[in-house]
Order: C-alpha cells, then structure tokens, then sequence
C-alpha cells in the first residue's frame, strides 16, 4: 500500500520549475504576507508612487482595508488619492466600496511614455516578486533614454525612476572582460549613487520589499485565507482517509 | 409490505429503478482482483462531477466578451465567495483529469483491456480523450490571457494549414480573420453546452459497453467462463458494496492530492495555470515562448518536430492528428493471445515501456524552446511513439507469452 502510494505521489509531482525570462539573476523578494504591517507601508508606497498611472483595479478599497487590518475611516483618510475627492458632489464621501481605479487618461499617457501603462493588478502573478523585487532596485541613470534612466531587469523602460527620491539614483558600473572567442563583454557589476536619496540602501531594500508585498497580496487577496482553510481540508480528508479505509477493511473481509 | 417497499414498487412499476441498480450496482459482478490502476475510471467520473458543478457557479459570474472576461475573472477571484476556491478547482480539474484518464488509459495498455471483446469500450474511450482535448482547449480561451490568446490562435491557424480550403477553414472557425470577441463567445458555447452533452453521452456509452461485457482486470482472464450455480462468476464480486467502499477510500485519497494543489499550488509553478496568462490577451503582442498546457504538450512537440513540407505545416498537422487517430486501431493491431502484460513477453514490455518514455519525453519537449537537438530528439521520439503501434501487429505476434491462469489470481 504505501509503496504504491510513494509511486502514486512521484507521479503526481510535477518538475516544478519556471524561468520568468531575462538576463538577469533575480533578486531574493523574500516577502511575507502575514506581516500586516509591511502590507500596510506597502499600501501607503503604492499609493503615494505608483497609483498615480499604474491603476489596480480588480482590487476594492474597502476589501484591502480589512485584509490590511484598517478601518474605513483609515483607508479613506490615508489611502484614497485625493482627486477622487474633489470630483465628488459636496457633502459626499468617496465610496469605499470603489475599485482603485485612477484619473489618468489612458490614451495620453501611451504618448506620454510611448506605451500602454499596465494596471498592476496582478502583476505580481505574472511578472512574480523576485523579478519586481528586482526591478525596482535596478534603475541606473542613462542619459541616453527619455526618463534619464533605464534598467537592468526590464531594459529600455519606458517608466521614469519614481522611486529615485527613496533611494537616490545611481550610475552603473561596468566590467570588461574577455569572452572564450576573444570577444570584449561589458557587463553591468555594480551600481555606484550619483545622488544621494532619502533612504539608507537597507531602508530602501525594505520599502521595496514592502512594495512587493502588496502587490503580491493584490495579486491574490485569497492567499491570506486559503493557506489556512487548505490545511484544515487536508486534516478532514486525512481523519476521513481513516474512517473510508476501516470501512473498506470491514466489507472485504469476507472477500477471498 | 413496508411503506418504503410499496414506494419503490409504485416507481419500479413505471420506471426500471431497481433493476438498473441491479444490473450496474448491486449484481454488477466485477473482478475481485482489481489493484491500485482501476481507480482511475471512478476517479475520472468524480472529476467530471467537479468540473460540471464548479463550472456552473463560473458560469454564473463569468462574462464571454473579449472586453469584460479577464476582469471577470479576477472579479470572481476576489469579489464572489468562494469564487477563488470554484476557479482553482475548476483549473486542477482540467489537469487532474488528464492525470486520471492518462493513468487510466495507460492501465488498459497494460492490462489489454482493450482486446475482444472490449473494443467499443476502448472506442468510446478514445473518443472521450477526444473530446476532453476539444472541451480543455475550448476552455483554455476562456480567461482571455496572453497565453489563451496565442494558445487558441497557434491551434487555430494549424486549420489553415489544410491544403485549398485552410484560409477559410480557419476564419470559419474564428469567426473572424484573428481571434477575437466572436471566437470567445463561440468557444464558451462550445465549452459549457456542447463538449459537455458529448463527453457525458460518451461516458455513459463507455460504461454501458463496460457493464455490457464486464470488466477486464489485471490478469486478464474472463472471469464470465468460471460461474456457480448461480450463474454468478466465482472470481467476480457485486460493484456495491464492494467496490463503491473501496473507491470511496480512493477518492479520500484522491482529494488530499487534488485539494493540496487547489489551495497550496493552484498555479503548479506555471504548469497548471501559465504565469503568462496574468496578463490580458493582446492581438499586438506575441508572447516571446508559446508553450501550450502540459496535457497537450506531447503532441504539440510531434508538430514542431515534423518540418514544413513545400511550405506548408500540413504534414505536422496530419502527424499530430494521426497519433490520435492510430489509437482507435489498437484493438487489431494487437495480434497477442494473451491480454495483461503479467503473462506477455519481452517485446511487448519493452514496447509499451518505450511508449511510455516517449510519450513523458515528448511532454518535455513540448514545453521547451525548440532547438536543433531537440527537434532531432522530438523527431525520434515521435517515431518510437507511432512504432508502438504500427510495429504491434508483428511484436506481438512473436512475442513469448506466459500461460494465462485459469482463474483470477492474488497479485
């Protein structure tokens, strides 16, 4: 029986592996989704930087609050951008219940950054953490692109550095070196900051991280739950494993 | 007379209630031998139920429109109860099913429960592999994500591949010159109503066949040759209770395996949902890897291993097709006098271990980039494959058997 259970399992384990593409060795996100607090700056980064063009709009404003840990009042007073205020008639509070959609034109901003801006909704599940995690951490000042910079992970960007104020902005530094076929390689090693940002290098690793945390967390809000109801379903069908095996036991005994 | 008694005899009298419990349940006589393989077919029907039922609550929320279905998708994974549970056990649904019918047909292989007098079963099942490739395909589109978008259009462009009337054959079947709003709506229609009245008339076929002329087991002996004076088979066991007890304690065991991926890898690492498909289906941008799920892999893997003769893919199409169709014949092309792989020789065990290794390897490849080398290797993988059939009709003719027991035996 358990050896064919062992082989049953090998069978059904798959060859879990997926590259997600791209030169560049990914760095660690190491995001944890119980830690409330790390969502919670996470919400306030993705508000106060990026939801100004990158929308999320599959996700609630009042369902991130409770899975955030906030009340209402919290998320309308901290959370919700201000221009969805004054498009209000007076008197009205902004709906809570909204999608977190944003005020900009969709088309413009294709001129403005030469492409569609995404909405990052579930970006996270596309794209995954580690390569976020590593993408926002590997601007570089290039004179050459119309932002002024450009990036390791995602090359050619149209994005400017919005986070550049955090961590400040850093040139690259590159290393030469000679290929098996005598090709000269320039490779990208390290980064050395031009400008100073307001964020230590540590600080800024973990605000990047609480970053990656939200949006994996807005990626799937169920993954808070279903980790934990999963193993109570497990534990039921174990102890229900026992009781449809006796019971199997029983009705064969008189089989010869 | 018990009041029950008298209800069943007032249904009995104007609908064959108990006799078709009779003759498909409680003297349902089966092979008391069967092992851990014929779990498969009870497991495959439980699937079935999964889909249909956690199908119809999508159905509920989901919108067939090119501009509304993916983010009614993340509306039912977010904002419906429950709905991120119905999804991911609908998605494992689509894989489990092919993990239970792959391990299911591989048991009719091995036991050649597909020879006389059983070969409308295995008709049927074919058929119904068939028509699970058609309903997992017409599916797949329905999330309206990058790799559904380039999935259905690399499927559907190998219609246009059809000498003469392929252009047309595929804006036909499109609906449109690229995939779009009226290919969505179409493959819904196909995905909810029509595919599942097939596979269900077919199943139900399949199983009639089935109780028809009993089941095989992995001796392969009949047990109908050996009955008492009863007429009951001495080897053979009533379906209920017997076998319902025991599939109950598979199907437990099923669903420890089953639910441990819907709630802790619902995405199996980009194999059961691709990570490609979080990003909304655009006509502008191809997807630099098109990789189809793992199901369908070994034949995607036969079609880019045949190159394209006088410009045209046809030949890969045709192979592809034929290594689906070659499995209707193997009921003739098994010329054995002996069934189950215990009491059959060397050639055929190699044979059906080399299909085997084809077959996984294949699926590799499939999710692979092809380059040179493995082209090559999907090339002779694909020819071991057809070899498994078209070589059967002289292997298993020379091959040695063992002497067939004249009764079922204990492993």
């Amino acid at each position: 029986m358990m050896k064919k259970l062992t082989a049953f399992l090998l069978m059904m384990a798959p060859v879990v592996s997926m590259a997600a593409g791209g030169g560049i060795k990914l760095m660690e996100a190491d995001v944890d989704l119980n830690n409330k607090a790390s969502l919670q700056h996470g919400a306030q980064l993705y508000v106060n930087y990026c939801m100004g063009c990158h929308s999320i709009s599959y996700m609630r404003y009042n369902r991130m609050g409770e899975d955030l840990g906030l009340t209402d009042e919290q998320v309308v007073q901290n959370l919700m951008p201000v221009a969805d205020f004054s498009k209000l008639p007076k008197g009205e509070t902004p709906k809570i219940g909204s999608l977190m959609k944003n005020a900009m034109p969709a088309e413009a901003a294709e001129g403005w950054f030469g492409t569609k801006v995404p909405d990052l909704s579930v970006v996270a599940r596309s794209r995954g953490a580690d390569w976020l995690y590593t993408y926002l951490k590997t601007f570089y000042v290039d004179e050459s692109r119309p932002m002024g910079v450009n990036n390791q992970a995602f090359p050619l960007v149209g994005m400017p550095h919005v986070l550049w104020e955090l961590e400040g902005l850093k040139k690259p530094v590159y290393e030469t070196h000679e290929t098996a076929d005598g090709e000269e390689v320039k490779e990208l090693v390290d980064y050395e900051f031009v400008t100073e940002g307001s964020m230590s290098p540590a600080e800024y690793d973990d605000a990047v991280r609480d970053l990656v945390n939200f949006l994996v967390y807005v990626g799937e809000p169920a993954k808070l739950d279903r980790y934990k109801i999963g193993v109570w379903v497990i534990l039921f069908l174990v102890v229900l494993f026992f009781f449809a095996y006796a019971l199997k036991k029983e009705y064969w005994r008189d089989v010869h | 007379m018990t009041k029950t008694q008298a209800f069943m005899n007032w249904i009995d009298a104007r609908f064959p209630m108990s006799k078709m419990w009779k003759e498909h349940l409680s003297e349902y006589y089966a092979p008391k031998n069967f092992n851990f393989w014929y779990f498969f077919g009870s497991l495959a029907l439980l699937v079935l139920v999964i889909q249909i039922v956690t199908g119809i609550f999508l159905t509920m929320h989901y919108k067939p429109d090119a501009g509304l279905a993916f983010a009614s998708v993340e509306y039912i994974m977010r904002d419906v109860n429950w709905g991120w549970l119905i999804r991911y056990m609908h998605s494992t649904g689509a894989s489990a099913f092919f993990i239970v019918v792959y391990l299911h047909m591989y048991r009719g292989l091995m036991y050649g429960s597909y020879k006389n007098p059983r070969e409308l079963i295995w008709i049927f099942g074919v058929l119904i592999y068939l028509a699970l490739m058609a309903e997992a395909f017409f599916g797949y589109l329905l999330p309206w994500g990058q790799m559904s978008y380039w999935g259905a259009q690399v499927i559907v462009n190998l219609f246009s591949a059809v000498p003469f009337v392929g252009e047309e054959l595929s804006v036909w079947i499109r609906g449109d010159y690229v995939i779009g709003d009226a290919t969505l709506n179409r493959f819904f229609a196909f995905h909810v109503i029509a595919l599942p009245l097939v596979l269900i008339a077919l199943v139900v076929a399949h199983i009639l066949a089935l109780h028809e002329v009993g089941s095989n087991n992995p001796d392969g002996v009949e047990i109908k040759k050996n009955k008492d004076a009863n007429g009951k088979p001495v080897d053979g066991i009533p379906f209920h209770p017997y076998y319902t007890v025991k599939d109950i304690a598979g199907v437990v065991v099923f669903l420890i395996f089953f639910f441990a991926v819907a709630f802790f890898a619902p995405e199996m690492g980009g194999y059961f949902i691709e990570h490609a498909n979080f990003v909304p289906a655009d006509p502008l941008k191809t997807p630099e890897h098109i990789a189809p799920v793992w199901y369908f892999t070994p034949f995607y893997a036969m079609l880019r291993a045949i190159p394209p003769m006088f410009g045209s893919q046809f030949p890969g199409v045709v192979v592809m097709g034929a290594a689906i169709v070659v499995m209707f014949f193997l009921p003739w092309l098994d010329r054995s006098p002996v069934k189950s792989v215990r009491y059959r020789g060397p050639l055929f065990k190699s044979a059906l271990a080399i299909l085997v290794i084809s077959f996984v390897v294949l699926g590799y490849l499939g999710v692979q980039p092809s380059t040179p080398v493995k082209t090559l290797l999907a090339q002779i993988f694909t020819a071991l494959y057809f070899a498994f059939f078209l070589l059967m009709p002289w292997y298993t003719k020379i091959d040695k058997t063992k002497p067939v027991p004249e009764r079922v035996t204990d492993k």
